[in-house]
């Protein structure tokens, strides 16, 4: 190894908010989110998380990644718990002075905690809920969930002779965020890092409910090679397959500013659907056959009826 | 039977994760490096990071530490100058 590329005598500080050392999958797209979040929150910030990788891989018993304080419950409790939370912050007179950010995979968030997710916004509570997305229920071995998208193989939806993958239509979490008269509603996609930090800034500037949703892309769960996390993540937003949206008070507002080139990650019509489902193995079915070609197609109008109706181009 | 529901900030910094890599590891070309800070950013670990020292160009170059790599290939794929080498493991 010749002496400039010699890295080995640095150690590294550990200076974010999540340490290393935790068991998310090399290539997690979910941890990569984890840290840009906490990192932006900063140390003032007292997190609840839901059953799911975020937690399984960071919090083996009696360790933890996290260096501020974290509580982990059942899956349908964390948004109840960070009521709890900020009437306890209310009671010391520090509630305008910490966050409190509620943490949930897919599953958690669009299946089994939405009714206490649902309170938590009706009651208005100044909370930030993060949303990762890896559409399913990757930790327990990926089973589909409420946000696996169309047509994608996971071990509940098989692909063969009478199905092309699951046929359920992805829910839409944002319409019902948007739903409950939240001030900020927001997605954004791991594979646009400055875009997920921007947008954790910007939603903790805003008192009350707030919801972000980041695209996660999950290596065993869809069958990416590690190395492609970024360009997967990327190529999602970019083909229109999933929409990067911002609103504030109910309307949309990242048009320009998150959309932006492709550069920043929004729609080009470079990209085609192709490109973004070819690398992942929980689409290599759609490749096979006539039939595949037909199946194509419809993701390619759920894309098309992204762009419109979300005026990404 | 004393059972502790709490653990200390941070402490699974004790497990070097680095033996999960079997085929690959980044090697950083200090000279290449134009300090961005993608690498940091995107490393699933987080143990990308600027070394505080500068290359010749006077720019401050970024180490990977290998205790935790778990040889994803993130920072190579991301780095925008290409400054980062994934090698095979023992070479
Ligand atoms: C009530 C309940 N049902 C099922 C489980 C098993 N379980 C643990 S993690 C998990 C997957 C969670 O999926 P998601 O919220 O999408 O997070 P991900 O694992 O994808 O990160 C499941 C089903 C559980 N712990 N509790
Ligand atoms: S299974 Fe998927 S979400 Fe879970 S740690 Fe691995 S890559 Fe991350
Ligand atoms: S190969 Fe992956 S784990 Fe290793 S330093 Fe690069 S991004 Fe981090
Ligand atoms: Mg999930």
């Amino acid at each position: 190894m010749s002496n400039t590329k010699n890295n080995i005598k640095y150690k590294a500080p550990l200076s974010h908010q999540l340490n290393p050392g935790h068991s998310a999958c090399a290539g997690c797209g979910m941890i990569i989110a984890a840290r840009l979040v906490m990192d932006t929150a900063g140390p003032n910030t007292i997190v609840t998380n839901a059953t799911g990788c975020s937690e399984v891989t960071t919090t083996q018993y009696p360790m933890t990644s996290f260096k501020m304080p974290w509580i982990h419950s059942l899956f349908e409790n964390p948004a109840p718990m960070a009521s709890g939370i900020l009437a306890a912050l209310k009671v010391k007179g520090l509630e305008d002075k910490v966050n409190v950010l509620v943490v949930g995979g897919d599953g958690a968030t669009f299946d089994i905690g939405i009714g206490l997710i649902s309170g938590m916004w009706e009651r208005g509570e100044n909370t930030l809920y993060i949303c990762y997305d890896n559409e399913a229920y990757q930790n327990t071995g990926y089973q589909s969930s409420s946000s696996t998208p169309f047509d994608a193989n996971t071990t509940t939806t098989p692909p063969g002779k009478k199905s092309s993958g699951s046929q359920q239509l992805k829910k839409d979490m944002i319409g019902i965020a948007l739903a409950h008269n939240l001030p900020y509603v927001a997605t954004a996609s791991v594979g646009n890092t400055l875009d997920v930090v921007a947008k954790v800034k910007k939603a903790l500037s805003i008192k009350g409910p707030k919801y972000l949703q980041i695209y996660c892309p999950c290596v065993p769960g869809w069958g990416i090679e590690p190395k492609d996390t970024m360009n997967v993540a990327r190529s999602a937003v970019q083909s229109g397959f999933y929409p990067i949206v911002e609103y504030i008070d109910g309307e949309l507002v990242s048009k320009k500013s998150a959309q932006g080139g492709s550069a920043l990650g929004g729609v080009t019509k470079k990209v085609s659907i192709e490109e973004f489902l070819k690398p992942q193995k929980r689409f290599k079915h759609l490749f096979k056959d006539e039939n595949g070609k037909l199946e194509i197609a419809k993701i390619q109008k759920i894309a098309d009826e992204n762009i419109e109706k979300y005026k990404l181009i | 039977m004393k059972i502790l529901l709490t653990a200390k900030p941070g402490t699974t910094s004790q497990v070097k994760t680095g033996n999960w890599r079997e085929l690959v590891y980044p090697v950083i070309d200090i000279e290449k490096c134009i300090g961005c800070g993608i690498c940091e950013r995107v490393c699933p670990e987080g143990i990308c990071f600027p070394t505080g020292e500068k290359n010749s160009s006077g720019k401050g170059f970024y180490a990977c530490d290998l205790n935790w790599c778990k040889g994803c290939g993130l920072c190579a794929s991301e780095c925008p100058v290409k400054a980062i080498e994934m090698k095979e493991e023992g070479k």
